[in-house]
């Protein structure tokens, strides 16, 4: 009996180090971004073969990708309505992807400007007010200049929203109290705070 | 024959017997206590990185968004590493020459990947999903704690399942409006648990029964 015990309590002792192991932490199989020995390159995730286009995503529709008529002219108008939640959603994506550079107003003075990056120009120049709309949707989707091309940060729609927010921005900047419908001239003094504005 | 013991000793065994309950007790507690110490889950230890990446820098001081560097956390249950070329949007005109940022360049010249060292890590039978959670309301700070003010970026919770739990069984106690999910030191503009209630019923999350069973986090 005594025996018993002492060999139930060795095997006890035993058996909870066996569950230090761990294997169901660590198993065998690749989650995003964890490395591989088979690939020379190290990654598990494997990049795309140029030219590989996943089914239902041949994007041939020009005016909605590239923002380009099919004589390669920027497109004036939008591919689809703008509506209010369009140019929220815009508002969102500028301020994350836009305004470190960009500002919050358009103008250039972001803080990454001033940490050292070359000044863009305002939106709120001639030349941008008439640029058409396929224009800076370009101009995101392929870079200008010092700027960055935004295509792998942000995805087509998103693009197009930012234009038609950028589009108000611009219009706030040149619009009189005229603009503003009689019955939310009220707001004026007393804005009511935008969604994601204030942070 | 003699006793070997006098008679006085009957009582120090009885102060043995009673006291090895308190020794059980005490063991248990102390295990206990390691295990949800910083010591056993890593929580709040820096961790070594091949660039002394500071978020408290880039969020804090510059003011950059979250989702500039980790697009896919509100679609896609990883949030990802920025690619390096999320890097040299900026560092291709700022700190150009810095040493420290030489494997960020070298990696940009060659593409080969920066090897960073993985902070948060979950257990490979948790199913974390990131934009479940980010749509529903809980902000990048409810787990990620004050990212702003991590000079090198740790892990701020304990990631163990009783954490996970606290808000699994009172979500109301933590979601926020999805327009401040990514803001850092956010507070409720009045009362938690009455904008708490009224998000769980805008927002559709389940009550604390279905996201308390098991298969919601391991398949």
């Amino acid at each position: 009996m005594r025996t018993n015990f002492l060999f139930g309590a060795v095997v006890l002792v035993l058996a909870s180090g066996v569950a230090c192991r761990q294997d169901m932490h660590d198993q065998p199989k690749y989650i995003p971004l964890r490395p591989t020995d088979f690939f020379a390159d190290g990654r598990s995730e494997r990049q795309l073969i140029d030219g590989t286009v996943a089914r239902g995503h041949l994007n041939d529709d020009a005016v909605y990708f590239d923002g380009k008529t099919a004589d390669g002219k920027a497109v004036e108008q939008f591919p689809f309505p703008v509506t209010k939640d369009v140019i929220l959603r815009g508002q969102t994506r500028y301020n994350v992807y836009c305004a470190p550079c960009h500002d919050r107003l358009g103008e250039g003075n972001g803080m990454v400007v001033r940490r050292g990056y070359r000044h863009p120009p305002s939106y709120h120049i001639g030349r941008l007010r008439q640029a058409a709309d396929g224009y800076i949707f370009d101009v995101i989707t392929n870079g200008f200049g010092a700027m960055p091309d935004y295509a792998a940060q942000i995805p087509v729609r998103d693009r197009w929203t930012i234009v038609a927010y950028v589009r108000a921005l611009q219009l706030s900047h040149n619009a009189s109290v005229n603009d503003v419908p009689a019955d939310a001239r009220g707001q004026l003094d007393h804005p009511t705070p935008v969604p994601g504005g204030e942070k | 024959m003699a006793q070997i013991f006098h008679h006085s000793t009957n009582t120090f065994a009885r102060i043995t017997i009673f006291g090895a309950v308190f020794i059980l007790a005490f063991l248990g507690w102390a295990f206990d206590t390691l295990n949800r110490s910083a010591y056993s889950t890593r929580a709040t230890q820096p961790r070594e990185q091949p660039v002394p990446f500071s978020h408290a820098h880039h969020v804090g001081a510059i003011g950059i968004d979250c989702r500039y560097c980790h697009t896919t956390v509100e679609t896609s249950g990883f949030a990802n590493i920025p690619p390096t070329k999320t890097c040299m949007n900026c560092h291709s005109q700022i700190w150009l020459t810095s040493p420290t940022l030489e494997p960020v360049r070298a990696s940009f010249r060659t593409g080969e990947s920066i090897r960073w060292t993985r902070v948060n890590d979950l257990p490979d039978f948790v199913y974390f999903n990131h934009s479940i959670h980010v749509n529903k309301g809980v902000g990048c700070e409810s787990c990620h704690g004050r990212v702003d003010q991590m000079p090198l970026t740790w892990q701020e919770n304990s990631l163990q399942m009783e954490w996970c739990l606290n808000c699994h069984r009172n979500p109301e106690k933590y979601v926020r409006p999805r327009e401040f999910i990514t803001k850092m030191g956010y507070q409720p503009d009045g009362d938690q648990d009455t904008i708490g209630r009224q998000l769980v019923k805008e927002y559709g999350i389940q009550d604390a029964r279905t996201l308390t069973s098991c298969s919601i986090c391991h398949r």
